[in-house]
């Protein structure tokens, strides 16, 4: 970029012809236009960068924002929200005066382009959205995507990612609970990386964003400012990757997870100490957000000094300040009288603090390098008026073909012997398998407050010691499902995540979703989007779960072939003891293995066709969220009432997959029965959705049933948690050394 | 009467929490320390807790091993006060040596975390009373750098003053040589192992086990009858 003489705002109000290299920033014409008709003249380097970068797809959401208006319009009146849409992260009321901070984000295209260091900063990124709440830290979860589980570039991707995850979560003391890891070819070129997190604060410790009072301090502190990143956010996560452009490896940010303990610890210090008015985390276009979301939010305008900001390398331009992704930085508000005591906190950590600038009377924000203003803007114009586009969206014309292509048609297992090959075939698939050796390289126990952790349905944390309040959260997705069907996908990946809460003992209260979708130049793409957009939204308003907030991650496609649309669903849940919880191993032989909900034939993107047949095709399982409503309910009061001791949700992979699973985590076998009414194919691998599976103790098979009697809820005993296999009577029989092994060694063997 | 116990926290640790909570389980004081303060505030046993301490950017618990806080604990730990040094402060011990030996990172070269069965070889130090000699019980284990190394002199010598404190069992998790998975001083005050009893201390958390709690009241058994 050319900068010499330095571009200030006079300068460029006298030079009006010099060409800006708005292109490259990612800036489209129209929208270079729409910058010099806000400002009355040309941008100057310096907001060019920062318009470019706050105005790109990441950061602006300027294809999704007619959509996701819908998350508001449609919210469901919930007294649980304290905190919406448009903050760092929703907060959310648990009881006993605690509020839970959740979010989940995408690092998608830097972890392909770096699978370290782009899973790592995604888990630094969204933890710092939850510390700017005001809350503590307490879990984070992964739901991860990955290419095709052969493919050589899997084995490039996955390890990196796995370490980067762990090698950030775990130096910063926080267990890793929950998550999915799912393999299709469809992800090859475009992993799908996405980090939640969930952080607990008091009540009145909740923080926003927000610069106000004028003459409070501006302080920077954390990391220095470096090279690393630069337009990370409007060039990485904005454009389709191609093979013809150069490598993009310097746009990925390099992170520091030591800095960010530190920097957890010195935040939370100084919110208890209450010094701090207002503040931001840097992530997505750096000091260009910061600044722009802090002063556009707050009452007054904002006065930066560029040259105070530390840098690790001296060289770097106003511009690639602005625009730097440099990891381990955040921004706070404080009041003069109350600046001293704010930095001695960050001496303490050894945490490096500096007064950038101040909150100002006016409404503009300016920033000044070498002592010329190099910005002078209306940040609601950077922060909030990007543009909105109404992009075309048209039903793809493949669409119609692809739901005749009925899975449900596809040949069946002809023989006992036959079926009993598939379902061997099917727990040792690679989206099926234990994801152990995956999981194993996570701390899961760091805090002391883990009550369950993957491989349970859901992951939980106990909150506070004396009274046993906890927070459950899963997270959930079928790209399969939502390609064949992009609105029921979305609110089957609503439904499972809710069931998953449920399961465990807890009551979902809110959402948070990751939307991971193609090009939304392609209309095709946009129609996938705004279809899985309206299913969850009213999803959500009939299971009463607002969306508290979320994250679009949009481009996820090379060339023409975008990724399945793939909405990952994230449903927070809270229990009030949770020594009341239930976990997803059998406890004890003889208890009575009851199946809850309906069973029809529904194979459309189930596990049996794309393992047995590699087909995609049909529909996906019917919804019914009043049914999904009404088992949550079963579930939730079953195991407070202690009348279950495990339980499981059924889901891809249907029965037998449940069965399996709980019967390798309790080291205790099953023998079921096919009841009447069912073939044993369809009982043992359909995926219709509403269903769990739940171990009844005898003492308590009479007051489960009268329960389910009186709500409604069909619940069908097929069998007896008893001996060292899996026995289907009148089928077949897999030992349970037989299953561990075809269940454990898939992964390892593939990427160890 | 009860015990005081320090916990310190170094820049990055992570179990420094946890740690206090297991000893207030226990029965016990707990109280913090600061890296940064050579003052012991009059603890009757200190320990170090789990993490990253700076980061481990370096060897792991090079840098902890010259913090202020460590120049009174080593000086202290030579004159008998019982120290406890849990994962990386199994290392700093190493690193300060007040242990032999040194941990590298792990054969696989992935961060394992598993809940580990151990079993304990010695029941007699300042940490280890309240289990039975030759006892078998589960902790979890967490670590990058776990694999205990040290020069066959050193490990002979080691095995034959019974100073190997637990072994692993079923599983060496990281190459650990001869399955060591924590070792004491000759004097026994001084115990360092790399899972984290601190971490099986209640029933409903973590892998629900409690086999960790007797590290705690061991101590404060030791400390309240001396």
């Amino acid at each position: 970029m050319s900068r010499t003489p330095l571009d200030t705002v006079d300068n460029a109000a006298a030079t009006p012809d010099v060409e800006l290299p708005w292109a490259e920033l990612g800036l489209k014409k129209d929208e270079y236009e729409r910058v010099v008709e806000i400002l009355g003249r040309r941008p100057t380097g310096a907001e060019l960068a920062m318009y470019s970068v706050m105005w790109s797809e990441h950061c602006s959401y300027k294809s999704s924002k007619v959509h996701l208006r819908q998350f508001g319009e449609k919210a469901p009146q919930s007294d649980a929200m304290l905190v919406g849409i448009g903050e760092n992260a929703g907060v959310v009321d648990v009881g006993q005066g605690y509020a839970v901070t959740f979010k989940v984000e995408s690092h998608n295209h830097p972890s392909y382009v770096e699978p370290y260091q782009g899973a790592a900063t995604g888990v630094g990124g969204i933890v710092r959205d939850i510390i700017a709440m005001g809350a503590r830290p307490v879990a984070v979860v992964d739901p991860l995507r990955f290419g095709a589980a052969d493919h050589p570039d899997t084995k490039r991707v996955l390890p990196g990612v796995v370490a980067g995850i762990g090698g950030y979560g775990n130096c910063l003391g926080l267990p890793n609970i929950g998550g999915e890891v799912v393999f299709d070819a469809c992800y090859q070129g475009n992993p799908l990386v996405n980090a939640g997190a969930i952080g607990v604060m008091r009540h009145e410790d909740i923080h926003l964003a927000k610069a106000s009072g004028a003459g409070n301090k501006v302080i920077l502190y954390g990391a220095r400012t470096g090279g690393d990143g630069i337009g990370g956010a409007s060039i990485l996560a904005s454009e389709t990757f191609d093979d013809a452009k150069p490598s993009k490896r310097p746009a990925v940010q390099v992170g520091d997870p030591f800095q960010e303990k530190l920097l957890i610890e010195c935040t939370l210090e100084a919110f208890q100490e209450k010094l701090v008015v207002g503040i931001q985390d840097l992530g997505a276009a750096g000091l260009s957000c910061a600044t722009s979301e802090l002063a556009s939010n707050g009452s007054g305008g904002m006065r930066v000094t560029l040259d105070d900001v530390p840098l690790r390398d001296s060289t770097l331009s106003p511009e690639e300040i602005l625009m730097s992704e440099s990891q381990e930085r955040m921004c706070a508000v404080v009041e003069p009288e109350k600046v001293d005591r704010f930095l001695e906190i960050c001496e303490k950590w050894d945490v490096i603090a500096t007064v950038i600038g101040e909150v100002t009377d006016g409404d503009r924000l300016e920033i000044f390098w070498h002592g010329g203003k190099i910005v002078d803007v209306d940040p609601r114009t950077v922060a909030h008026d990007g543009p909105v586009y109404e992009r075309p969206y048209a039903r793809p014309d493949w669409q119609d073909a692809l739901q005749a292509d009925d899975a449900n048609k596809l040949p069946r297992p002809a023989t006992a012997e036959e079926l009993r090959e598939q379902v061997l075939k099917l727990v040792a698939s690679p989206n099926q398998a234990s994801k152990k050796w995956i999981t194993s390289q996570y701390d899961h126990f760091v805090q002391g407050n883990t009550v369950l952790a993957q491989p349970e349905d859901s992951g939980m944390i106990r909150v506070d010691e004396e009274t046993g309040l906890g927070v459950a959260i899963a997270t959930d997705g079928n790209g399969r499902y939502a390609k064949l069907d992009p609105y029921t996908g979305a609110q089957l990946a609503l439904a499972e995540a809710y069931r998953n809460v449920a399961t465990t003992g807890a009551k979902p209260l809110a959402v948070s979703d990751c939307l991971n979708f193609g090009s939304p130049e392609d209309p095709a793409v946009m129609w996938q989007f705004a279809e899985a957009v309206r299913g969850l939204a009213d999803g959500c308003l009939q299971l009463g779960t607002p969306v508290t907030g979320g994250n679009v991650s949009l481009y996820n496609q090379t060339g023409e072939a975008a990724i399945h649309p793939t909405p990952v669903v994230a449903v927070l849940g809270v229990i009030d003891d949770v020594a009341r919880r239930t976990p997803v191993a059998f406890q004890e032989e003889g208890q009575l293995l009851y199946l809850l909900g309906d069973t029809s034939e529904e194979f459309g993107g189930s596990a049996w066709s794309q393992v047995v047949h590699d087909h995609l095709g049909g529909l996906p399982p019917k919804v019914d969220l009043e049914r999904e409503r009404l088992l949550a309910e079963i579930l939730i009061s079953a195991s407070r009432d202690g009348m279950i001791d495990s339980a499981h949700d059924l889901s891809d992979g249907g029965l037998i997959q449940a069965v399996v699973e709980s019967a390798l985590l309790g080291e205790k076998g099953a023998r079921l029965i096919v009841p009447d009414g069912l073939d044993a194919f369809t009982f043992l691998l359909s995926e219709s959705a509403g269903r769990a599976l739940v171990a009844v103790p005898r003492s308590e098979e009479l007051r489960f049933t009268d329960m389910c009697g009186a709500r409604g809820l069909p619940a069908t005993r097929i069998g007896v948690v008893d001996g060292d296999s899996v026995d289907i009577q009148g089928e077949f029989t897999l030992s349970l050394a037989e299953l561990r092994e075809a269940h454990e060694n898939t992964i390892p063997a593939l990427l160890a | 009467m009860t015990a005081r116990i320090g916990v310190v926290t170094f820049p990055g640790s992570l179990d420094d929490r946890d740690t206090r909570r297991a000893i207030t389980l226990a029965g016990a004081e707990p109280v913090a320390l600061w890296h940064k303060d050579k003052d012991l505030k009059q603890v009757d046993a200190v320990v170090l807790p789990g993490g990253f301490s700076y980061g481990d950017y370096l060897r792991a618990g090079a840098i902890s091993r010259f913090s202020p806080v460590m120049e009174s604990v080593i000086g202290q730990a030579k004159a008998g006060l019982p120290v406890l040094g849990i994962c990386n402060g199994f290392q700093v011990l190493t690193e300060a040596h007040l242990l032999p030996g040194g941990m590298l990172g792990n054969d696989h070269l992935h961060f394992i975390c598993r809940d580990q069965k151990l079993r304990v070889e010695n029941a007699g130090t300042a940490w280890t009373g309240d289990y039975r000699q030759g006892q078998e019980i589960h902790i979890p284990l967490k670590n990058m750098d776990g694999r205990y190394v040290a020069d066959e002199y050193t490990l002979d010598k080691l095995e034959a003053e019974g100073r190997v404190v637990f072994r692993y069992l079923d599983v060496n998790p990281n190459g650990s040589l001869r399955d060591i998975a924590g070792i004491t001083n000759e004097a026994g005050n001084v115990v360092g192992l790399m899972p984290h009893p601190e971490h099986a201390v209640e029933p409903l958390i973590g892998t629900g086990r409690t086999d960790g709690l007797p590290f705690f009241t061991s101590i404060l058994k030791k400390l309240v009858n001396a």
